[in-house]
């Protein structure tokens, strides 16, 4: 009958458009931030920098000293000019922004682990697991949290060996380094995971999922904790700025990554000491850490608005 | 209003004790501080043992808590290390005002902090004013200009700022203002220490050493702040009583002074008391760089020889500072908004 003319439902159905899927409207949305696609543009260039980089410069190039060769100022031969005893800057900055990156990912897993941990458990628990797990979190809190990274970058300081990962020997501080900042960041993040927890276990889908007898760990991280996922991932993208930081705060201080592993943050310990004579020492490293927290924030504000359009903080 | 203090405050001491002892358990699950004690390192096994039973280190740490709390002058201790205790102790315990010794220096560490507090407390007070004045001329003249070329400026550039480390702020600044004006023969400023020895320890050269450090801390809460107070501006000029207020044909400034910056302080006095003692942070990076002899500096340095003591009696002050300016925040916020008080 109505395949002569379409009808009016039908015609309907062919010009409304398929309803779009939660990461659709939110690709949509973080498009229109202009600032977050600059910033993953950016993020990418590091990325590049720091991995490409070492396809033009070995390591052993990037350690290699020659004393005869130390301040140089930038050249040809050294675009970012030599350290105190006279190694290349630029193929530092490349070797110490693998680990800058790197540190910055894995301390971000590691909070991030924690901090859903100490957040569902408290959240979904309540009670005394609650108290307990809220009372530690805002202990730790109310701490700043150089002062903690302080103390344990000095206590489990020089308690890892090296280690050597397909020839390429790491100082066994990064791995220190990257468990305390880990361990010292995870507080904001178990806040939010819990604030969500408390709200979504009052929903119907959990007394649905209760009642056919799931188990409590199922319940929590199959059918609760996906739905957490925008600001986790808002959270935690905009940690991986602040681990960064870190590490290149415990490093400028001295009690970071030790040498011979590069890092942008201890390639800038010492340098005040050379500020008038060798500005390039800390020029170049600074304005990497800089430009990486600039364009991780311009990433995370995007996020915020394309994932999680009700909460804007700052 | 008697009541709600009297409450907040009441709240405050469980949880400074619960920091007390999350820091306690921390310190002593991470560090030895017989192997570093005071630069020395002691070989002998026995003189290992005899030094733990000197220092009470050999006892549960729920003593050593609870000593550490209140002191050990109410039992006997073995001062002599021979494994009896047979002498009254003498600490005092930190509830009565006892952090206990330094390791390095054998002062007491409220000696060693109070003469740093003055030098700290001036650098975060003066930071503090300074972020605080300019983030409001900034806030809230982006706020009235919201979208005008010079607002979109500032919003870029306050995102660089807020990004910025404060290690590169301070190299930056002290490379332009200290090492750049000199070469150009402009005057400049002094970039380590507090005075001048040559000169003396007097006001105008304290002023002239404050200027860096105050900048660099302030750069990027000023960031954060003026972004802050130009929201919540933002947000209360959409008000109906600020129409109201237009409308009547109340002049502009009264409107904006008056009627939107009162109602918009609000939110912008919470945050701004509850991250004033996280400045502290910010004081240990400072302090290093130019050499300014706080507490930022003080704790670094005794971090590095293992110091216990005092490292616990400044984390304990910094958490306490935290707790009492969370309570004062409250307080202000409960007589601006007289609808907290009554739940």
């Amino acid at each position: 009958m109505t395949t002569h003319t379409p009808s009016i439902p039908q015609l309907a159905e062919d010009l409304a458009t398929p309803p779009l899927t939660l990461s659709q409207l939110g690709w949509l949305r973080f498009r229109r931030h202009k600032m977050a696609l600059v910033g993953v543009v950016i993020i990418i260039f590091l990325f590049l920098f720091a991995f490409g980089g070492a396809l033009i410069y070995s390591e052993q190039y990037a350690n290699y000293t020659d004393t005869s060769l130390r301040l140089l100022p930038p050249s040809a031969e050294h675009p970012f000019g030599t350290d105190t005893i006279g190694r290349d800057i630029l193929a530092r900055t490349i070797y110490g922004g693998q680990i800058s990156l790197f540190i910055g990912i894995v301390a971000v897993i590691i909070e991030t682990l924690l901090g859903i941990l100490v957040g569902a458990l408290a959240g979904y628990y309540g009670g005394w697991v609650d108290s307990l797990l809220m009372r530690i979190t805002e202990a730790l809190l109310n701490i700043p949290t150089i002062f903690l990274l302080l103390v344990m970058a000095k206590f489990f300081g020089g308690q890892v060996p090296e280690i050597d990962i397909g020839g390429r020997v790491f100082s066994g501080s990064v791995i220190v380094i990257v468990v305390i900042i880990g361990a010292t960041s995870w507080m904001y993040l178990a806040r939010i995971v819990r604030a969500e927890f408390l709200s979504l276990k009052e929903n119907e889908f959990v007394l649905a999922a209760r009642a056919t007898g799931t188990s409590n760990a199922q319940i929590i991280f199959l059918h609760i904790l996906p739905n957490t996922f925008a600001p986790i991932i808002v959270s935690s993208t905009l940690s991986v700025a602040n681990a960064i930081l870190s590490e290149a705060y415990i490093s400028f201080l001295g009690l970071g990554v030790q040498a011979p592993t590069a890092t942008w943050g201890n390639m800038l310990d010492s340098s005040a000491n050379y500020l008038d004579s060798a500005p390039w020492l800390w020029f170049f490293p600074g304005m990497l850490i800089l430009l990486t927290v600039l364009s991780i924030n311009f990433l995370g504000d995007g996020l915020r608005d394309a994932l999680d359009p009700r909460s804007r903080t700052v | 209003m008697f009541r709600y203090i009297l409450k907040r405050l009441l709240q405050g001491i469980p949880l400074l004790f619960i920091i007390s002892l999350v820091l306690f358990l921390l310190m002593m699950n991470v560090g030895d501080p017989i192997a570093t004690m005071g630069g020395r390192t002691i070989t002998r096994p026995e003189d290992r043992e005899r030094l733990k039973r000197q220092l009470g280190l050999d006892k549960p740490i729920a003593v050593q808590y609870l000593y550490w709390l209140v002191g050990n002058d109410w039992t006997k201790v073995d001062v002599d290390g021979d494994g009896i205790a047979d002498k009254p102790g003498t600490r005092k315990g930190i509830l009565r005002g006892d952090f206990g010794k330094s390791l390095v220096t054998k002062k007491p560490v409220t000696e060693l902090v109070g003469e740093r507090i003055p030098n700290t407390l001036l650098l975060m007070v003066a930071a503090e004013v300074v972020t605080i004045f300019f983030a409001l001329l900034l806030g809230i003249y982006s706020a009235l200009r919201q979208y005008s070329t010079m607002d979109n400026i500032m919003t870029a550039l306050l995102f660089i700022a807020y990004s910025m480390p404060i290690f590169f702020v301070s190299l930056a600044s002290m490379y332009v203002f200290a090492i750049l004006f000199k070469r150009w023969g402009l005057p400049y400023l002094p970039t380590v220490g507090m005075f001048d020895p040559e000169v003396g320890k007097t006001p105008a050269q304290v002023l002239s050493h404050m200027v860096l450090p105050v900048f660099t801390l302030s750069v990027p809460y000023f960031a954060a702040y003026s972004r802050y107070i130009r929201g919540t501006m933002l947000e209360v000029m959409s008000q109906d009583y600020v129409r109201t207020a237009r409308a009547k044909g109340l002049p502009r400034r009264q409107v904006v002074y008056i009627h939107a910056l009162k109602n918009a302080a609000m939110p912008i006095v919470t945050v701004i008391g509850l991250d004033l003692p996280f400045l502290l942070g910010g004081a240990v990076v400072t302090e290093r760089i130019f050499a300014w002899p706080g507490m930022g500096r003080l704790f670094f340095d005794h971090v590095s020889r293992s110091d216990l003591p005092v490292v616990m009696g400044i984390l304990m002050l910094v958490a306490a500072a935290v707790v009492i300016f969370q309570i004062i925040t409250d307080i202000v916020y409960a007589w601006l908004d007289p609808r907290i008080r009554y739940n």
